[in-house]
């Protein structure tokens, strides 16, 4: 976490632009997806990147409830972090509106920017459709 | 390929001891390693240093130099910083200075200062060996993230958090004897599967502890050994490493260590071994489904077995590849700054017929450390081999 009220560049927008409803990845002229900020696609080294709108829903692959969180989620543990599958991009986020015990791999979610219960800050959040 | 001789090696004890730097820690594992050695100071010609956390433990960065002064050697130093696996990074270095010749003598190794940081700090100074902005900020720990990894596995193989128990149970069961390990106490199954979770499946004994403590070896040519009268058996004779995508959530496959695959595949090739001559390992347990894949990405298992190796008897003490006799970062701690090179220490002492789990593998000639970073992004294998 940066150490000033200083945003991340690239970042911070993706999070304003998801919490509007408006999440998107990055897509190479090739085709493979990726997160910003990013001037060169990792897969290919393609410069040829664009905003493309993220799928609606994804699919969790794995799940975890984490007790001992760092410092940044003292009070939000347990809470469930999920690796969901968007298609041509995957996130890693905290999923919400379901108890943490009944999150398993293959729920579908879609992605809903939350905030942290310790530090206020956004976090991505997952909700079960 | 020529080889790389192990000449001296040093290690604190593991353990809690947050009031002492880690120059003080990383004097006392080369005073060890030099006087084993009978290598004078003034014949290294570079100190390759590994350490992750200083600058969030001890506001302390630039430490290559404050390392060479501590081991009071006159040398250039370099710090190599590669999340867990920093020591093995500054070993496979090491390896590749001698070898071209640039070099004769290299003292290379670790430290980390952990414990003063607390529980609390520590889970948040490990967490920055994932992405920050896309694991970190998510509520991604470093528990949380292997975690992730242990319910991928069990999605796509099978096995349950009783199978990974049975890997803490033996590691614990190695450290007995091992007066440098932070835990030498035996536990059971049931306290593994009894701990209070830190992040689901694994509870508190499927990790390793939050440890101080530092590694060093001394490591030269083969000429220089022959030119010294050397007494150094053990060679360092395969190294390699890998590299993978930052983030868990990149990886194709959620319950596999690529990075590990390739460097275990480089040291292999460039020792001219194969899995099959391994006859033991040191394998990078920082958790316990981590040895899992660790042995798979080594070939020491086939995919989706792993995970009953230890359960099943094949890597105890008394099983076929005997795997982390030391105890593992599990058992042995985990100063994630000196575990690499640490490693290199317990594989060159089990095959000298040094260590007290020597007789265990006593007729073993070929053996290998796996070290990793993050989840994984990190890797590295060296394999060693003793002269009979
Ligand atoms: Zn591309």
């Amino acid at each position: 976490m940066s150490e000033s009220d200083v945003a991340d560049a690239g970042f911070d927008e993706w999070l304003a632009a998801a919490a509007e409803g408006d999440a998107y990845y990055l897509e190479c002229a090739n085709g493979h997806g990726s997160l910003p900020p990013r001037r060169v696609c990792p897969d290919c080294g393609s410069t040829d990147i664009a905003e493309v709108e993220l799928p609606e829903t994804g699919e969790i692959r794995t799940v975890t409830v984490t007790h001992v969180p760092t410092p940044a989620f003292e009070e939000d543990a347990p809470y469930a972090t999920a690796v969901v599958d968007f298609g041509p991009v995957r996130l890693t986020g905290q999923v919400v509106g379901i108890d943490v015990g009944d999150v398993e791999t293959g729920l579908t979610v879609a992605l809903e920017i939350t905030t942290s219960e310790t530090t206020g800050e956004r976090v991505i959040g997952l909700r079960p459709v | 390929m020529s080889d790389v001789r192990v000449a001296g090696t040093g290690l604190t004890s593991f353990g809690n001891s947050p009031e002492r730097t880690s120059r003080d820690l990383f004097a006392e594992a080369t005073i060890t390693a030099f006087e084993e050695s009978g290598v004078p100071r003034d014949d290294v010609e570079a100190v390759l240093y590994g350490n992750f956390m200083g600058e969030l433990s001890e506001h302390q960065g630039h430490q290559g130099p404050l390392m060479a002064e501590a081991a009071g050697v006159q040398a250039p130093a370099t710090r190599y910083e590669s999340a867990c696996a920093s020591s093995g990074t500054a070993v496979r270095e090491a390896v590749k200075r001698i070898r071209t010749g640039e070099n004769d003598v290299v003292l290379v190794g670790g430290a980390e200062r952990m414990t003063n940081l607390g529980t609390a700090g520590a889970t948040e100074a490990l967490a920055i060996a994932a992405d920050d902005l896309w694991e970190v900020r998510a509520g991604v720990t470093f528990p949380g993230a292997y975690a992730l990894m242990a319910q991928a596995y069990f999605d796509a193989f099978g096995g349950e958090h009783e199978d990974l128990a049975h890997i803490a149970v033996k590691n614990h069961e190695n450290a007995l004897s091992n007066e440098n390990a932070q835990y030498q106490r035996a536990i059971e199954v049931s306290d593994v599967l009894e701990a209070p979770p830190v992040s689901e499946p694994l509870g508190l004994y499927d990790a390793c502890p939050i440890s101080d403590g530092a590694s060093a070896l001394v490591l030269t040519s083969e000429a220089y050994a022959e030119e010294h009268d050397l007494e150094a058996p053990v060679a360092i004779t395969g190294t390699g490493q890998g590299g993978d995508r930052m983030a868990l959530h990149d990886r194709e496959h959620l319950a596999r260590s690529p990075a590990a695959r390739e460097a275990g595949a480089e040291a292999y090739a460039d020792a001219g071994v194969d899995a099959g001559d391994v006859d033991f390992a040191e394998v990078h347990d920082c958790f316990t489904i981590a040895e899992v894949l660790a042995l798979e990405a080594l070939d020491l298992e086939p995919l989706g077995e792993g995970i009953s190796a230890a359960r099943d008897g094949r890597t105890t003490a008394d099983g076929e590849t005997p795997i982390n006799l030391s105890g593992g970062l599990k058992a042995k701690g985990h100063p994630v700054g000196a575990t690499g090179a640490s490693q290199i220490v317990e594989v060159t002492e089990l095959l000298a017929g040094h260590h007290p789990n020597s007789d265990h593998v006593a007729d073993a000639t070929t053996a290998v450390a796996h070290n990793a970073g993050g989840t994984v992004a990190s890797a590295t294998v060296h394999v060693l081999e003793v002269d009979r």
